[in-house]
């Protein structure tokens, strides 16, 4: 019952294509696809099929086109790709376009009740009788539209060969075990399966196969991975404003607190979550528990790091710890807020009016992106300063494959604080205790928190000049002197930060840095590289600014190293100049910015020769 | 030998560096009532923390309990900083210090919110009219009309920061002002003893900029105009009430507060609820009909849940816990990481 069938044979004559294609998905946001696209996704997954789903959605509540890609890869290889192979259409505003998009030679399964204004007679058709089949489902008429995004879970799966079983898994998953949820989706997997199997012809060239690639890995978002991390980092103290794509890093946080930080001895809560009037009052807030010895964090997007730019120069100067988690969608302005940018790099780096610089961490995968959740709790007290945690929205809202979180591997660090016993025990040794003292060398003053009842424990912070005993002072000389000590603890605290990751090739002359959710792109497109134009790469992977010795000497051992990042203007290659200037001939920048995760194709078309 | 209190302790040990602010700053006398209030309450200095924003009124926790921890930190933001702070350690009691223009202007917004919060702080807005450490511009409360110099007429409406607390449901709203030493001492003692946040409103002449006799804020103005509701008295957890000779138990309305404090009103005006919200917003309504200033406590709910109870957090500092009570176990991880969905 195949409509376009004008080269059949040569379809059928095709070898098979198996494990390694993409599937985008055309709908209307609102209509309940990402259910059933999250459904393949896991399926494909339980099969042990490496995966990965790109969410595309548009700043919208329902009724605008959306797209969700998912990539199949037997290799492995997880970055959005530009190729779609297999495309399904269920927006009549977007088909002509989703048809458009789909390779030669690609399958196009569409809803029967759209028609394309012309169908291609270069790709295989299969229509869909979605409505149909929704409707005989029994679903009340008001779940018709979801149910019937089910269908094209069920066509697929009988015409790709995903296994039933596990979409009946995905679904109880997604449903949390609801039986009667389940029961409607799957029913109309079923239905739709077996509707395929009776009407549609095979012609196209692709299906999946069981593999064991994925046994033992989990499938989660960077967003709840950094949540998680942070109440196994002990916070105490969050404060937010909601935000897209940040928002669901506060709401798993609130979701998990009952469950995770009931205080084990009074059945209270050891977190306080208080979602906050506005940026400027969730970054305030946070730096107020901070100072107060709370292990405290706020998360937010880019339009709110833009507010909370002066509080943050008031924790770097007055020296208080706090966590800032910035996952960043596409600015400047609005910008685009549902898609993806590494674009706050280098306003984050120097946040706030005055001298500033300030610690950043990358994370690139969902199991760093727990790490850093409470790593950067720890860093943040041990160098008494503010920590941002640079996610963006393709690792911290799209689904990624990951090992099971590992539990931290090293106790709290709670940095330099005095209590009363210790202010006595400094009494006692005839020690003199001042707020902005660098007693260690080590530009980290020691610090005491509110409610320390010792004598002379209490100190008065201010954003104003102040000496090495918190006293007002407008002396040029104490100016210098904090402030240059305050800067000796930026960097020698580097040696707290994450080293940055290398992977080498064989007579590699050319090298590539980059940082967070570009990996996989860049690992791909490393191995196109390597095996299609024959050019081996050396990939320093930085996950911490300010940089490791390990960066520079990276670049130094290379001819010529391109920075490859998702922003127009190569920020982190800025860095990278003003950091090396006697190596900046050598940065070669490769970036750009249009709100898509970057693909491997790209990155290989700046740098092949 | 100076005075020492209850606790062994004299009025130098709540003091803080010495006032630059100008001398007459109705600010000045704000501070010695602070520190007579806490001295008479036998207060330990360390059990309070003091937080302000910028301005004349917020650099004024700098001249008061140098034994407290203190934070003085962004123009307007002072609210949020305080509640932050606050979560740390419930057995620590706020004292915020703002402005009219902290306040009513560039932090309006956290002004409304931490009420909303109820944040057990004691929320002092030294109230004047004008922008005194930028040198007299006009504020968001200063009277439509005032004339002010290099500034001309104010062709705006005033804030009025009661009514705006009243509308957010403020559990504790009171004006005072700086020329009437006892009404501000006496509330201040009330309001830090409110389990949540408190809004006292006082009016405090800018004795450099906004001093002149047809201004509200003048000293002048205000002695001449203000209407007190009642007379008011503190009396401490554990002490006996007992009223003026020859007054009647129904002259004067107690009000228990949660720690068994209590303010006690004694009526010279009209029978005034201070229970009754809506009654509040009508008397302030009317004291400009009127043209006075009424002072006293508009309106308290000593009931109200605060924030402790509303985030339920443990009655011990949250700021001491050690790590083992912070961190779930690693089975705790294991169980979640179960739960995620797993090939």
């Amino acid at each position: 019952m195949s409509e376009s069938l004008s080269q059949p044979a040569s379809a059928a004559a095709r070898s098979e294509v198996v494990n390694d294609f993409s599937i985008t998905v055309g709908t209307i946001n609102g209509t309940g696809s990402q259910t059933s696209n999250l459904t393949i996704l896991r399926a494909l997954f339980k099969m042990g099929i490496p995966v990965s789903g790109k969410n595309l959605f548009p700043s919208n509540i329902q009724g605008l086109p959306t797209w969700y890609t998912i990539r199949v890869s037997k290799e492995g290889f997880i970055a959005r790709r530009d190729r779609h192979e297999i495309v399904v259409a269920m927006n009549p505003a977007t088909i002509d376009d989703d048809l458009a998009m789909l390779m030669p030679g690609g399958a196009f399964f569409y809803a029967d009740h759209l028609r394309p204004r012309q169908m291609r007679d270069d790709v295989v058709a299969y229509p869909m009788p979605a409505r149909k089949l929704a409707r005989e489902s029994g679903a009340p008429p008001k779940l018709r539209d979801y149910v019937a995004n089910m269908v094209y879970v069920g066509v697929l799966a009988h015409m790709l060969g995903i296994d039933l079983e596990a979409i009946h898994e995905a679904l109880r998953y997604h449903f949390h075990g609801k039986a009667s949820a389940t029961d409607l989706n799957f029913k109309v997997v079923q239905m739709a399966a077996e509707w395929a199997a009776e009407n549609l012809e095979k012609q196209d060239p692709f299906r999946v196969e069981p593999m064991e690639a994925t046994r033992g890995l989990i499938l989660e978002d960077g967003n709840e991975a950094l949540a998680l991390g942070a109440l196994f980092g002990g916070l105490q103290f969050l404060a937010w404003y909601p935000i897209t794509p940040a928002s669901s890093v506060a709401e798993t946080i609130n979701q998990y607190i009952p469950k995770l930080r009931r205080d084990p001895v009074t059945k209270k809560h050891t977190v306080a979550s208080i979602q906050a009037e506005d940026e400027l009052a969730a970054i305030n807030m946070a730096i107020g528990a901070g100072w107060a010895g709370l292990r405290a964090m706020t998360s937010t997007s880019g339009p709110g790091i833009s507010l909370m730019a002066e509080a943050v120069g008031l924790a770097y100067y007055a020296e208080v710890p706090v966590v800032l988690v910035d996952v960043q969608r596409v600015g400047p302005s609005t910008g685009l807020p549902t898609r993806t940018q590494q674009g706050d790099i280098t306003f984050t780096y120097f946040l706030s009016h005055g001298d500033t610089e300030h610690i950043m961490l990358f994370p690139a995968n969902i199991n760093e992106a727990f790490e850093y959740g409470w790593r950067a709790l720890d860093i943040a007290e041990r160098l008494q300063a503010p920590i941002f945690v640079l996610m963006d929205l393709d690792l911290g809202m799209n689904h990624w494959m990951g090992q099971p979180f590992e539990y931290p591997d090293q106790p709290m660090d709670r940095g330099k604080v005095l209590w009363e016993e210790d202010l006595k025990k400094w009494a006692e040794e005839g020690r003199r205790w001042c707020r902005y003292e660098d007693v260690d060398g080590d530009g980290v003053p020691y610090r005491t928190v509110m409610g320390n009842r010792y004598p002379g424990a209490a100190y008065f912070t201010r954003g104003t000049g102040h000496d090495e005993c918190a006293r007002y002072s407008e002396d040029p000389d104490v100016w210098v002197r904090i402030n240059q000590r305050i800067k000796k603890k930026y960097h020698l605290g580097r040696k707290y930060l994450p080293k940055p990751v290398l992977d080498t090739m064989d007579d590699a002359q050319v090298g590539i840095i980059a940082y967070g959710s570009t990996d996989p792109a860049i690992v791909e497109a490393r191995h196109i590289l390597l095996h299609e134009h024959h050019l081996p790469t050396d990939y320093l992977r930085v996950r911490a600014v300010p940089f490791h010795d390990e960066v520079g000497d990276f670049i130094a051992a290379h001819e010529v190293v391109y920075v490859v990042e998702a922003n127009r203007d190569g920020q982190m290659a800025q860095l990278l100049r003003m950091a090396y200037p006697e190596l900046a001939g050598r940065i070669v920048s490769h970036s750009r910015s249009d709100g898509l995760p970057l693909t491997a194709e790209w990155v290989v078309s700046g740098i092949q020769k | 030998m100076a005075k020492t209190n209850a606790i062994g302790l004299t009025k130098a040990d709540y003091k803080g560096a010495p006032s630059t602010l100008c001398q007459g700053c109705g600010h000045n006398s704000i501070l010695s009532q602070i520190i007579s209030a806490l001295f008479e309450m036998n207060v330990v200095p360390e059990d309070v923390a003091k937080f302000s924003g910028i301005g004349c009124s917020s650099k004024a926790p700098t001249y008061m309990l140098s034994r407290s921890f203190g934070f003085n930190g962004l123009h307007g933001r002072m609210p949020p900083l305080a509640t932050g702070a606050l979560v740390a350690d419930p057995t620590i009691k706020g004292i915020g210090m703002s402005g009219d223009g902290d306040t009513a202007s560039i932090g309006m917004g956290h002004f409304k919110h931490i009420i909303r919060r109820n944040v057990p702080l004691v929320y002092i807005v030294a109230n004047n009219g004008v922008y005194g450490l930028t040198k007299g511009q006009f504020s968001a409360t200063a009277d439509k009309g005032l004339r002010l110099k290099r500034q001309g007429e104010n062709p705006y409406m005033p804030i009025d920061i009661c009514m705006e607390a009243l509308a957010s449901n403020a559990t504790f709203v009171a004006r005072t002002f700086a020329g009437d030493p006892k009404q501000v001492k006496t509330l201040l003692k009330a309001a830090y003893h409110h389990k949540g946040l408190a809004v006292i409103d006082i009016i405090s002449p800018c004795v450099t900029f906004n001093n002149q006799p047809e201004s509200r804020y003048s000293y002048s103005w205000a002695k001449d105009h203000e209407a007190a509701l009642h007379q008011i008295d503190f009396v401490p957890p554990r002490e006996e009430i007992w009223l003026d000779k020859g007054m009647e138990p129904g002259e004067a309305r107690t009000i228990r507060l949660h720690d068994g404090s209590a303010i006690v009103l004694k009526q010279v005006a009209a029978d005034y609820d201070p229970t009754d919200r809506f009654g509040a917003i009508k008397a302030i309504e009317e004291s400009y009909a009127q043209n006075v200033l009424l002072t006293g406590l508009l309106y308290i709910d000593p009931e109200a849940p605060n924030l402790y109870e509303i985030l339920n957090l443990p009655d011990e500092p949250l700021n001491r816990l050690t790590p083992d009570r912070l961190r779930p176990t690693p089975e705790q991880l294991a169980e979640v990481n179960a739960s995620l969905f797993g090939a």
